[in-house]
């Protein structure tokens, strides 16, 4: 029982802390945001790579799609925030499923090609379309009416923060219900060896075009969440450093670990955050160093040194879970 | 009436001019025990993977119960409860033995799509999975990854598995190559005590386990039946003895 409430209270305690810093850190809301923001993008990633084994090398591109969704439906359709975030969400998740279902009976190199390909095309097309993207001087003019009604994003955005906790906390939660049910196992079991799952009558490629749909899904909501909160959408968003900036998140924070999407995300964003004031080229030299750490010494990233750490203080533990 | 459990009949395959199936014909009764040998070479691999639907025949049928299977792809027919076991292992081998068979219980069930059932649904395939690997004999290791365990329980796994899907025909491929004697009893053990409805062909190298098992063989050579029958008639098969048994039976 005591065993269980600390379970309990461990995984209550981040989203806890992410509350307060409403209170604690009111001058880096923004900031705040980016990092859950980052965090989901980060996620939805880990649930197509580090879970399905889906090699992909185009995310940013759902990310974008997402974002570039939300600012058009803000600004044609209706300003509501959260219908916003939902036809957002319907967007990227479609077509999430529509590339999957032509790529995903791909795997390897060929499959990474093919995710690039398809996120350079869609980055042409939002580049072309000028009338509906703005094309290179990127979507302006986002005004997200107040949340339900209510509350106003107000200029320091403690609203945009808060909005952006909430989508995030839901999203984590159904991402990790997901994890945990016969549908996320059947994931990692298609990851570690797909002609195993072939033979217990696993339809594979459909479950990978499902698992990748939903990782689209999620990663649009990230792209709708970070148009709502800077209130225009670049064409940055789509491309391939998107792809690559998520995919660093992602390895550092330690894939397949519940916390490591939110871990890497923190310390990325915060770093990039801080040390770009000081000197942006020794950042970037910084998260390489601490890449070529994490890739060669620890398997499980910053989510699997912070085990590493916990076992240390409580050795008699033991090695268990 | 009933149809039989699986029935091939004209089964044919050619990789060019190499025949590699010729009109194979072979029925199997529901509960059915019998035994596929033949020298190296004689196409009982292509035969299984014409089955199982790895590869596509150029011409005859595949019935399951008396519904045609042969267009279905591999998953399907698994579903359809064409189910094998694999010569070299091919489990998940970071999973855990429990979890190996709880995601085979989960396809079975059709479960395997439910997202958001939590645990309510996984843990009713996990405590299954520990019921089935507790009647194998698995005990403690069951938590164990599935490529840390010992060869003779990989085999072992890979038949719980195979059971789990509670297929109507199980093909079992060379259950017990590779696994050092000492191991060897738990698997004969798994195999006497397949379900009794289920038809199963077992193909086999080792004739002491196929005359053990089998209350039919069939003898396969390059491609063909050769002979089909009784353990008794085809031991006493001149031709059998030349093509085959001569080899291994002095």
């Amino acid at each position: 029982m005591i065993a269980r409430a600390g379970n309990w209270a461990m995984r209550a305690a981040p989203w806890l802390a992410a509350i307060a810093v409403n209170w604690i850190a009111p001058d880096y809301m923004s900031l705040a945001a980016s990092v859950l923001t980052m965090g989901l993008f980060a996620l939805s990633l880990d649930l197509a790579l580090g879970h399905a084994g889906i090699v992909t090398l185009g995310h940013g591109a759902f990310y974008g799609v997402g974002a570039y969704a939300a600012g058009i439906f803000a600004i044609h359709v209706w300003a509501d925030p959260l219908a916003g975030l939902a036809a957002a969400t319907l967007v990227a998740g479609l077509v999430g499923a529509v590339t999957g279902a032509l790529i995903l009976d791909t795997s390897g190199l060929t499959l990474m090609m093919l995710t690039l390909a398809i996120a350079s095309m869609i980055a042409e097309f939002a580049n072309s379309a000028r009338d509906l993207t703005g094309g290179d001087d990127g979507l302006t003019g986002i005004r997200p009416s107040p949340v339900l009604g209510l509350f106003r994003f107000d200029l320091w955005g403690h609203t945009a923060y808060l909005y952006t906790l909430a989508v995030v906390f839901v999203w984590t939660m159904i991402a990790w219900r997901i994890l945990g049910s016969p549908f996320g196992h059947s994931l990692d079991g298609v990851r570690q060896n797909a002609a195993r799952m072939r033979a217990i009558g696993a339809p594979v490629r459909m479950r990978l075009i499902a698992a990748y749909a939903l990782s689209a899904a999620m990663a649009g909501t990230a792209g709708a969440l970070g148009a709502q909160a800077t209130k225009t959408v670049s064409l940055a968003s789509l491309g391939v450093l998107t792809s690559g900036t998520v995919l660093m998140v992602a390895v550092l924070g330690g894939m397949r670990r519940r916390w490591g999407a939110y871990l890497g995300a923190l310390v990325y964003v915060v770093g990039q955050n801080f040390a770009a004031e000081i000197d942006p080229f020794r950042w970037m030299l910084v998260i390489g160093l601490m890449m070529i750490a994490v890739v060669m010494f620890f398997e499980n990233g910053l989510a699997g040194l912070v085990d590493l750490l916990d076992r240390r203080a409580r050795p008699s533990t033991g090695g268990g879970k | 009436m009933s149809a039989p459990a699986i029935e091939v009949r004209g089964l044919t395959k050619s990789f060019g001019a190499l025949h590699v199936a010729q009109l194979i014909d072979l029925s199997l009764a529901r509960g059915a025990r019998a035994a596929l040998i033949g020298p190296n070479g004689a196409g009982k691999t292509t035969f299984v993977n014409l089955l199982t639907g790895v590869l596509v025949a150029d011409a005859g049928a595949i019935s399951l119960d008396g519904a045609r299977v042969d267009r279905l792809s591999p998953a399907a027919r698994v579903r359809r409860g064409l189910v094998r076991t694999h010569q070299i292992n091919t489990l998940l081998r970071e999973t855990s033995a429990r979890e190996n068979v709880a995601l085979a219980i989960a396809e079975r069930d059709g479960c395997a799509w439910r997202m958001l059932a939590y645990r309510r649904v996984w843990a009713a395939c996990l405590e299954e999975a520990d019921a089935r690997l507790a009647d194998l004999g698995f005990g403690a290791s069951a938590d164990d990854a599935a490529g840390s365990l010992p060869y003779g329980l990989q085999r072992l796994l890979e038949i719980a598995i195979a059971i789990s899907l509670k297929p109507r025909v199980l093909l079992l491929d060379e259950p017990a190559a590779g696994v050092p004697s000492g191991e060897a009893h738990a698997i004969h053990t798994a195999i006497d005590r397949l379900p009794k409805e289920t038809a199963v062909l077992m193909i086999e190298h080792d004739m002491d386990m196929v005359f053990r098992f089998a209350q039919e063989i069939v003898v396969l050579v390059q491609g063909r039946v050769l002979m089909r029958g009784a353990p008794a008639e085809i031991a006493a098969n001149a031709e059998v003895r030349t093509v085959y048994l001569g080899r291994s039976r002095p």
